[in-house]
């Protein structure tokens, strides 16, 4: 048998028929995409306004209205104003426009992946007040307690984050000990099961502290007045 | 060139109760075994992706049989992958609409609704070769029958993992809960737990049978 005959039995590819199947396909395909996104964005971004919403109000009692800032070695800064460094914070207010507190974001690496934590910062006693797990893949049964434990939370309720005479930095490092270990203010005392998660919880918390908490003393009457520099 | 249609199917309920029962895709034909282990872990979770799953199955089937004849065999694949990753998109951005929680519950998971072999392979063995309604009610079947299976693992898991059923206490808060079954190796234990009652009841079936046909021909 010749080349020629050969290529005449293998049965043809039909090349039109198949890119006008893929491109059809991919055309509608398109299309649905971007309807569903158009109809869903504007509800998914309320929902992520509203999940901000719930977890400044978890961590910070009585608050009514929020802020949102960014809060850098620069200074501070209205959250939508151009090339702002920092890190983004959310001021609570309540009824009468008095400074309730500071929510802050903060991360570290936990037993699976990273964890997102909102924490609550009360300028007045310069401490913590509550804290809300965003983000987590810890295990669950074991890790994922650091989001619903209530004698973990407890911990939250007025956890010491007082300034060293410098104002630079923390005065006593946050730091988690051994469950059923606390025994200071600034103490954390971790989940019998869950010490991976609890500490970095602990770490995070203290990092973000000592780089913060400064910022936020430094800038109290700003942020009290509710306008940024 | 297209596929071929072969077999016409008449619709009946049959082509609906077959992915219940007969040809459950969970417990019979053992496919999508990736979301069944990993989503389980709560009955909201296997609610959630069990309906993702269904709605993808249902429209994916519908468009593949609308197409079936247009859709050259060399490229169905890719054509069917195509069909399939639109609709997970659009119920990736749904769920995110719903509630933002159940989408960190589950995670990845979602978006790997374009890999679950239960929905390729109806979109190939079945819709493609089928009228649009015969399509849409087996799809409809096989994704309730996927739901089905889901929940049946996901309530055992969080009952004796967290003594409860959607967040409900239902244990006693003196019940320890076997923290293990909401973990990966628990998935399994339910699983294969459901595969062994599944196989003891056809097993059954097919003695109860055999023994009425022995009966019918020890009486003649």
């Amino acid at each position: 048998m010749s080349s020629t005959e050969q290529i005449q039995t293998r049965p043809q590819t039909p090349g039109l028929a198949m890119l006008r199947t893929l491109g059809g396909v991919a055309m509608l395909s398109g299309l649905l995409v971007v309807l569903a996104f158009q109809f869903t964005q504007p509800l998914i971004e309320e929902n992520k306004r509203i999940a901000i919403e719930q977890a400044v109000s978890r961590v910070i009692p009585g608050v009514v209205s929020k802020r949102d800032f960014i809060l850098g070695a620069e200074g501070l800064f209205a959250a939508d104003a151009p090339g702002a460094k920092g890190e983004k914070i959310y001021a609570a207010y309540n009824g009468d426009g008095k400074l309730q507190g500071i929510a802050l974001e903060a991360a570290a690496t936990g037993y699976q992946d990273v964890i997102r934590i909102l924490y609550g910062y009360n300028q007045d006693c310069q401490c913590v007040t509550g804290i809300k797990v965003l983000k987590m893949a810890e295990t669950p049964g074991l890790g994922d307690k650091i989001a619903f434990d209530p004698e973990f939370l407890k911990n939250f309720e007025a956890l010491d984050g007082r300034l060293n005479g410098q104002k630079s930095g923390l005065e006593n490092p946050i730091v988690t000990v051994k469950h059923g270990g606390k025994r200071e203010q600034w103490e954390i005392d971790s989940i019998s099961g869950a010490t991976i998660s609890s500490k970095a919880i602990g770490r995070m918390i203290n990092a973000s502290g000592q780089r913060m908490f400064p910022l936020i003393i430094q800038h109290l009457d700003e942020l009290r007045s509710g306008r940024e520099n | 060139m297209s596929v071929l249609p072969n077999k016409q199917e008449k619709v009946t309920l049959d082509t609906f109760m077959r992915g219940l029962w007969e040809e459950n895709p969970v417990f019979v034909m053992l496919l999508g075994l990736c979301p069944v282990l990993a989503v389980t872990n709560s009955t909201m979770n296997a609610i959630a992706m069990g309906l993702a799953t269904l709605f993808v199955l249902v429209a994916s089937s519908t468009l593949v049989s609308l197409l079936r004849k247009m859709i050259p065999k060399q490229v169905r694949i890719a054509t069917y992958i195509i069909i399939i990753a639109t609709f997970v998109t659009i119920v990736d951005y749904v769920i995110q609409a719903i509630s933002l929680d159940l989408y960190n519950a589950l995670g990845a998971f979602i978006q790997l609704i374009v890999v679950n072999c239960v929905i390729l392979g109806r979109a190939e063995a079945y819709a493609s070769k089928q009228k649009l309604g015969a399509a849409v009610v087996n799809a409809f079947g096989m994704g309730t029958g996927f739901t089905i299976a889901l929940l049946c693992l996901g309530t055992v898991r969080e009952l004796l993992g967290a003594g409860t059923i959607l967040g409900v206490q239902i244990f006693s808060s003196n019940f320890e809960p076997w923290v293990v079954m909401i973990l990966p190796p628990g998935g399994f234990f339910v699983l294969g737990a459901w595969l062994l009652l599944f196989d003891y009841l056809k097993q059954r079936k097919e003695q109860k049978l055999l023994s009425a046909e022995g009966a019918v021909a020890n009486g003649s």
